[in-house]
C-alpha cells in the first residue's frame, strides 16, 4: 500500500502513465511545437549575433564574439537620442490620445436607446479597422499634397496649403490622429462588451436613490468596467517602446525622420535596406529586453494595486 | 418601460445623437471622398478646389485602366494563392495547437503552454526573423509568406477558450468507443466549432490580405508580388506611369490621380462587401478573446 502510493507519486510513474495515455496527443502537437522552435525559438538564439561580428559566410555559431561593441555603439551613435526620444513620445501620445477614444466611444454608444442608430454606427465606425495599412497611408498622402483633402479644407478656413507630411512637427499629430481614426470604433468592442455586462438592477437602484446620469457613471458603470480599462492598459504599457515599424516605413520620409523615425523603423533601415546586421540585432535586442521589463513592471503594478493582471 | 427623463438628460440624448452623428461622417468621409473622386472625371478633378460631395462628372477610364494593368491582376492571382492555401494551412495548424491545449490532464501542458505564451512577450527581433528565414531558404519564394506565419498564437488562445467549452462528455463518449484524438478532432470538436472557425478564417484572412512588409523584404521578383505590394508601388511610390502611358503629361498627372483612387477602391471593395455580413463573427472573436484565463 505505502509502496503503491510512492510509485504513484514518483515523476518517472506518473510520466510513462501520461505517455501511455496521451501519447497520441503529443503526436499531434508536435508540428506546433516544431512552428514555434523554427520560427520564434531559431530567431532568439539567432540574436545572439547581437554580440557578433555576424557575416552570412560564417554564419550564426562561426562568426567572431565581440562582447557589447554593438550595444556601445547604439549608446554612443547620433541616433540614440533621438529615436528613444520619438519612439517614446509618438507612443505617449498614442496612448493618451488612443487610449480614452474608444473607451469614451463605448460610453457614448451604450446611451443610445435606438438600437438601429447603434447598429449602425458600429458598423460604420469599425470600418476603418478593415481597410489595409497600404491603403490608409496611401490615402493620407494624398490628402496631405498641397492639392489633397486636408489642404482643400484648410483653405476652405482660409488657412495656407502647404505639403503637410513634410513638415516634421504635424508627423506625429497626423500619424496619432490617423491611427485613431482607424483603430477607435473596433477599440470600443471590449468595452461595449464589458458594459452589456452590467448589471441593470445596478442602475435601477442608483436611480431610486436619486443619481443622475453622470453620478450612475462613476459609481456604476465606471467600476464596472474597470478590470476591462486596466488589463488594456497594462497591455499598451507594456508595449510602450514597442511601436510598430509598419506604419512609419510607410508613412515617413527623409524630412521628416527628425521627429518621425523610431526605434524598430531605424532597425529596418540598417538592418535590411543597409545589411549591419549584428549592429542591427543589438538594437533589436535592446528594444526587446525593455519591452519584456515594462511588461513585466506594469504587470506588478496592477497586481499590487488592483488585483488585476496578466498573470 | 417609459421613464420620465430630465431636462438634463434629454439635453445630453440630443448631444449624443449629434456627436455620434459627426464621429462617424468623420470615420466614413474619406472613403466617400476616395470613391467619388475615382468615378470623377479626371480633369474636372484636378481643376476642382475644396471637399468633394458627389462626383465631378462621370468616368470609368481609372477603373478600366486599372484592371489592364496586368500587375494588379497578377497581384490579385498572388494574393488569392497565399490566401486559400494560407488559411486552410493555419487552420489546421492552430486547431492542432488548440486542441492539445484544451484537453485536461495532460501532464506537460503546461510547460507547452508556457513555452508558446512566452513568444508573445518577447521576439528575437526583425533582423534575426529574416536571416532564419534566409536560412530556411523561405526568401523569394511565395511559401516564405505562408509557412513563417502558420500560427497566430493570440488566435489560438480564443480557439481554445472555444475548444474547452465543449463538453467532456462527448469527447469521453468518443474515447470509448475507441475514436483516437484525431478522429475525436476532425469528427467531433471542428464540426461543433463552426462559428469560432469562421472567426478563424475571417482574422488569418484579413491579416494575410492585408500584409505587405514581409513581402516587400523577402519577394524581389515582380511575378511575385502581392497585391499590397503592387498598391505600395501605385499609391506611396507614385509609379503610374505603366498605366497612364498614351497620355499627354498634363492628362498624366490628372489621370495619375484618379487611378490612385481607383486602385484604393477596386483593393478595399472585397473587403466592405463582405464585411457587414461577417460583421457579428469578427465582434464575436474580440469577444472570447477577452476572457481573461
Amino acid at each position: 500500500m505505502m509502496k503503491d502510493k510512492k510509485m504513484n507519486g514518483s515523476f518517472g510513474y506518473r510520466m510513462r502513465k501520461d505517455w501511455i495515455r496521451n501519447r497520441s496527443l503529443y503526436l499531434l502537437v508536435i508540428p506546433v511545437v516544431v512552428f514555434y522552435l523554427m520560427f520564434h525559438y531559431k530567431p532568439m538564439y539567432g540574436a545572439i549575433i547581437a554580440f557578433k561580428d555576424y557575416t552570412p559566410a560564417l554564419g550564426v555559431a562561426k562568426s567572431p564574439w565581440v562582447g557589447f561593441a554593438n550595444f556601445t555603439r547604439f549608446f554612443k551613435s547620433v541616433y540614440f537620442t533621438r529615436l528613444i526620444k520619438n519612439t517614446i513620445l509618438l507612443s505617449v501620445y498614442n496612448l493618451i490620445f488612443g487610449f480614452p477614444a474608444p473607451i469614451i466611444l463605448a460610453l457614448l454608444l451604450n446611451e443610445v436607446r435606438n438600437k438601429h442608430f447603434k447598429s449602425i454606427t458600429q458598423t460604420i465606425t469599425y470600418l476603418p479597422h478593415f481597410i489595409s495599412l497600404i491603403v490608409v497611408t496611401g490615402m493620407l498622402t494624398n490628402f496631405c499634397m498641397t492639392t489633397g483633402l486636408f489642404n482643400d479644407i484648410i483653405a476652405l478656413f482660409g488657412g495656407e496649403r502647404a505639403p503637410l507630411l513634410q513638415d516634421p512637427k504635424l508627423y506625429r499629430t497626423i500619424y496619432v490622429a490617423s491611427s485613431i481614426w482607424q483603430e477607435v470604433g473596433w477599440g470600443s468592442i471590449i468595452y461595449l462588451s464589458a458594459l452589456a455586462g452590467v448589471d441593470s438592477q445596478l442602475y435601477e437602484a442608483a436611480q431610486i436613490d436619486g443619481a443622475g446620469k453622470w453620478k450612475q457613471l462613476i459609481h456604476v458603470t465606471m467600476p464596472a468596467i474597470a478590470p476591462t480599462i486596466i488589463i488594456m492598459l497594462i497591455m499598451k504599457m507594456g508595449s510602450l517602446m514597442n511601436m510598430g515599424y509598419e506604419k512609419t516605413i510607410l508613412l515617413y520620409n527623409p524630412s521628416t525622420y527628425e521627429t518621425a523615425d523610431i526605434i524598430s523603423s531605424h532597425i529596418y533601415r540598417i538592418g535590411l535596406l543597409d545589411q549591419d546586421w549584428s549592429y542591427s540585432t543589438a538594437i533589436g535586442l535592446f528594444n526587446s529586453v525593455i519591452n519584456f521589463g515594462l511588461l513585466i513592471i506594469t504587470n506588478k503594478i496592477s497586481k499590487r494595486y488592483s488585483e488585476t493582471s496578466l498573470w | 418601460m417609459k421613464v420620465k427623463r430630465s431636462k438634463g438628460e434629454r439635453i445630453f440624448e440630443v448631444f449624443n445623437y449629434a456627436l455620434l452623428t459627426v464621429i462617424m461622417l468623420v470615420c466614413l468621409y474619406p472613403v466617400w471622398y476616395v470613391f467619388v473622386a475615382s468615378i470623377s472625371d479626371s480633369n474636372l478633378l484636378t481643376q476642382h478646389m475644396g471637399i468633394l460631395l458627389k462626383p465631378l462628372g462621370f468616368s470609368t477610364d481609372a477603373y478600366m485602366k486599372v484592371f489592364q494593368n496586368p500587375m494588379i491582376v497578377k497581384g490579385y492571382m498572388n494574393t488569392m494563392f497565399i490566401l486559400v492555401v494560407g488559411v486552410f494551412l493555419d487552420l489546421i495548424m492552430t486547431s492542432l495547437g488548440a486542441y492539445f491545449l484544451s484537453r485536461k490532464r495532460v501532464m506537460f501542458k503546461k510547460p507547452i503552454m508556457m513555452f508558446i505564451i512566452f513568444t508573445m512577450f518577447f521576439s528575437g527581433g526583425m533582423i534575426p526573423f529574416y536571416l532564419n528565414l534566409k536560412d530556411l531558404h523561405l526568401t523569394g519564394t511565395l511559401w516564405g509568406l505562408i509557412i513563417p506565419f502558420l500560427i497566430t498564437t493570440y488566435n489560438m488562445i480564443i480557439l481554445r477558450t472555444s475548444f474547452e467549452s465543449i463538453p467532456e462528455s462527448l469527447v469521453e463518449a468518443a474515447q470509448i468507443d475507441g475514436a483516437g484524438h484525431i478522429t475525436i478532432l476532425f469528427q467531433i470538436v471542428l464540426p461543433l466549432s463552426k462559428a469560432i472557425l469562421a472567426v478563424m478564417v475571417l482574422y488569418y484572412g484579413v491579416s494575410i490580405w492585408n500584409s505587405w512588409f514581409w513581402a516587400s523584404a523577402i519577394i524581389r521578383n515582380r511575378e511575385m508580388y502581392p497585391l499590397q505590394i503592387i498598391l505600395r508601388e501605385i499609391l506611396l511610390q507614385n509609379d503610374v506611369s505603366s498605366m497612364a502611358a498614351g497620355s499627354s503629361a498634363m492628362d498624366t498627372e490628372a489621370i495619375g490621380m484618379t487611378i490612385k483612387y481607383a486602385t484604393i477602391m477596386v483593393a478595399t471593395i472585397p473587403i466592405l462587401c463582405v464585411y457587414p455580413f461577417l460583421q457579428k463573427y469578427f465582434t464575436k472573436g474580440t469577444m472570447v478573446g477577452a476572457v481573461k484565463e
